[in-house]
């Protein structure tokens, strides 16, 4: 950091102690201020962040000592040095102990001043890193919220507890959308291993040769265009997790590789000789049925006994609709925030459609139902026609009246404006229309507005 | 404008040395360099207890008597200054203003119990005497170990640096917002 990044405050009742180390301090290119006592230290304290204080520990009224209490009460990251005189010691062997970094003499040695200046400088940088780091590494595991009440639900919950506390392989089960990374991260973030990463990696999204090297890494010019080298995510996941999700998809040469890799937990990346250690818990989702998929000879059974040490079953949202309501809610106030939009609410009608919805692409196709009702809904609450697979009764566009022209775009125009809550505007967009049109059409087929 | 720097000999340092100095000055900061007699009263900024010379009060008597065509004024002096929180200082400088004073008492071998070495003192006063001066073109301390604008807290971090302002420093020295206080 440069000097004029950091702020030094010196508080002293001597008029020529302020000014001279004032000077000091300035010529060395800091951000500085004095203060003559504890009521006005503790003014530019609440005006401005300091990262090192020099305070004299005999100041009339407040003393030193005391103000040190009263500064780390409000910054306990800020470092603080005592100035004392020879006869104070005593008091300065007492301000240590209380948390100051260091304490130095009057009059200082200027080499002696440079030092203590650049070590509290140091300090503060290393403090102010750690602070950052710490805030990254929370930032990477994302507290995870699992909403859900149903008994299901706390089972689940309850295996995840126990499987976190070992490093046992994981197996969860669970329809597209039920939130298996959810469950992992779970996992993940309440095991031993949650200041490591967790490396998720979906093996459906990728074909054979690409997910080999996605998973091993490789060496540069291992394939034509692997200009560099590249670490796979195994070697990532170095003291974390590895989250393989869709693992039922992973092509029998890959899952032998893989299996390997489980055996002995080193590999090689492609295209090179050295041989990798990675020290990784294994979770692995599936949306297939992995038993019958051994049966037909599409999953390697020793593969398949090495993964499903600990089964968790997620089960499907239309299985656990208690759990509705609760979710809905949790979405709703997530993208109330985000959007800066005053919805509270779910109206009882909605919430109606809600719980009798058969929800296939379960807990994700909730969520983003109540995002794109979050966006065309009005407040206070969630109305049905906010809903996506709200139907408007009056116009079905599956059964139009007659199999006319007329009468087909009728029910889709209908259909539109219904689906947008009657936004002119986005209706127009959607059906690629001009407003003027659209409101002609909607005066020729007399649709009303519900 | 004015371009005068002058130099005001304050208890006793050596003509000699003076003269060298003047040279190097007129060298670096382009001012005509002439040496001026004040009659400043040390005996007043004199610490009994200490037995030093507080090196503030003296640019305040040095800001009280300058002429009024004075760009510079630099005191060179033999005794040993400090200011009230330091034990010493080399010296010191208005930053951004007209006055700085260096002192040859901690430059010299002897006082480190070497022998004698008046080209080493040389050196380290020229050093000092534009560093102090490049305070008052509002320089500040440079990391670049062998500009002139280095801090030095021992004789010996001075006979790292060199007599010249890096390029950074050369730079601003050059900016006429900070030229002229």
């Amino acid at each position: 950091m440069e000097p004029s990044e950091i702020g030094i405050l010196i508080v002293d009742d001597e008029q020529s102690v302020r000014s001279s180390l004032y000077k000091w301090f300035v010529e060395d290119g800091y951000r500085v201020d004095t203060a003559a006592d504890a009521k006005e230290a503790l003014k530019k304290l609440e005006e401005q962040s300091w990262d090192i204080i020099l305070l004299d520990i005999k100041m009339p009224g407040m003393s030193g000592l005391e103000l040190q209490e009263r500064i780390r009460d409000i910054d306990p990251t800020i470092v603080i040095i005592m100035i004392t005189a020879y006869a104070s010691v005593d008091t300065a062997v007492q301000a240590l102990k209380a948390g100051a970094f260091d304490y130095i003499t009057k009059p200082f040695d200027p080499d002696d001043l440079e030092h203590l200046i650049r070590n509290a400088t140091e300090k503060r940088n290393l403090t102010r890193e750690n602070l950052q780091l710490k805030q990254k590494i929370s930032q990477l595991n994302p507290e995870e919220t699992i909403i859900g009440e149903s008994p299901q639900m706390k089972h689940v919950l309850e295996l995840v507890d126990t499987v976190a506390q070992t490093d046992s392989t994981v197996l969860i089960h669970g329809e597209s959308g039920t939130g298996k990374e959810v469950i992992a991260r779970a996992i993940h973030n309440r095991s031993k291993r949650r200041l490591f990463p967790m490396i998720a990696v979906n093996c459906g999204a990728f074909p054979e040769t690409l997910l080999e090297s996605e998973l091993f890494g490789h060496e540069k010019g291992a394939f034509t265009g692997s200009q560099y080298r590249r670490k796979g995510k195994i070697e990532l996941a170095d003291g974390g997790t590895l989250f393989l999700d869709e693992i039922g998809d992973i092509s029998p040469k890959t899952q032998l590789d893989l299996l390997r890799v489980l055996e002995t937990k080193q590999f090689t990346r492609l295209g090179g000789n050295q041989v990798i250690h990675s020290d990784f818990r294994l979770i692995c989702a599936t949306n297939k049925n992995l038993e019958e998929e051994v049966k037909r000879g599409n999953f390697r059974e020793d593969l398949f006994y090495r993964i499903n040490v600990f089964f968790i079953l997620i089960p499907p949202l239309r299985e656990r609709r208690e759990d509705i309501p609760a979710l809905a809610h949790f979405f709703m106030q997530k993208y109330s925030r985000a959007m800066n939009k005053p919805i509270r609410d779910i109206s009882p009608e909605a919430m109606k459609l809600l719980k009798e919805y058969s929800w296939p692409g379960n807990v994700r196709e909730l969520e983003n139902a109540i995002e794109r009702a979050m966006v065309v809904g009005k407040p206070p609450a969630i109305s049905p026609q906010d809903l996506p697979f709200y139907q408007t009764p009056i116009y079905d566009r599956a059964n139009p009246e007659s199999d006319s022209l007329e009468a087909i775009e009728k029910a889709h125009i209908s259909a539109v404006l219904a689906r947008t809550n009657w936004n002119i505007k986005r209706s127009a967009e959607i059906l690629s229309i001009d407003r003027v049109t659209l409101y002609n059409k909607i005066k020729k087929y007399n649709l009303q507005k519900p | 404008m004015s371009d005068k720097l002058y130099i005001v000999p304050v208890h006793h340092p050596k003509a000699e040395n003076l003269e060298l100095l003047k040279q190097a000055l007129s060298e670096v900061f382009s001012l005509r360099v002439d040496f001026l007699p004040l009659k400043l009263d040390i005996e007043l900024v004199y610490n009994s207890r200490r037995h030093q010379y507080h090196s503030t009060e003296i640019l305040a008597d040095l800001l009280h008597q300058m002429p009024d065509d004075t760009e510079r004024i630099l005191a060179v002096t033999d005794l040993d200054l400090y200011i009230p929180i330091l034990t010493f200082v080399f010296g010191e400088a208005q930053l951004k203003g007209k006055a700085a004073v260096v002192s040859c008492h901690r430059l010299k071998n002897e006082f480190y119990g070497i022998p004698a070495n008046n080209e080493i003192l040389m050196d380290r006063l020229i050093k000092e005497a534009v560093h102090e001066l490049g305070h008052t073109y509002g320089l500040i301390h440079c990391e670049n170990y062998s500009c002139v604008m280095h801090a030095s807290t021992y004789v010996e971090e001075i006979d790292l640096k060199d007599y010249h302002f890096c390029p950074d420093c050369q730079a601003q020295l050059k900016n006429p917002e900070i030229q002229h206080p």
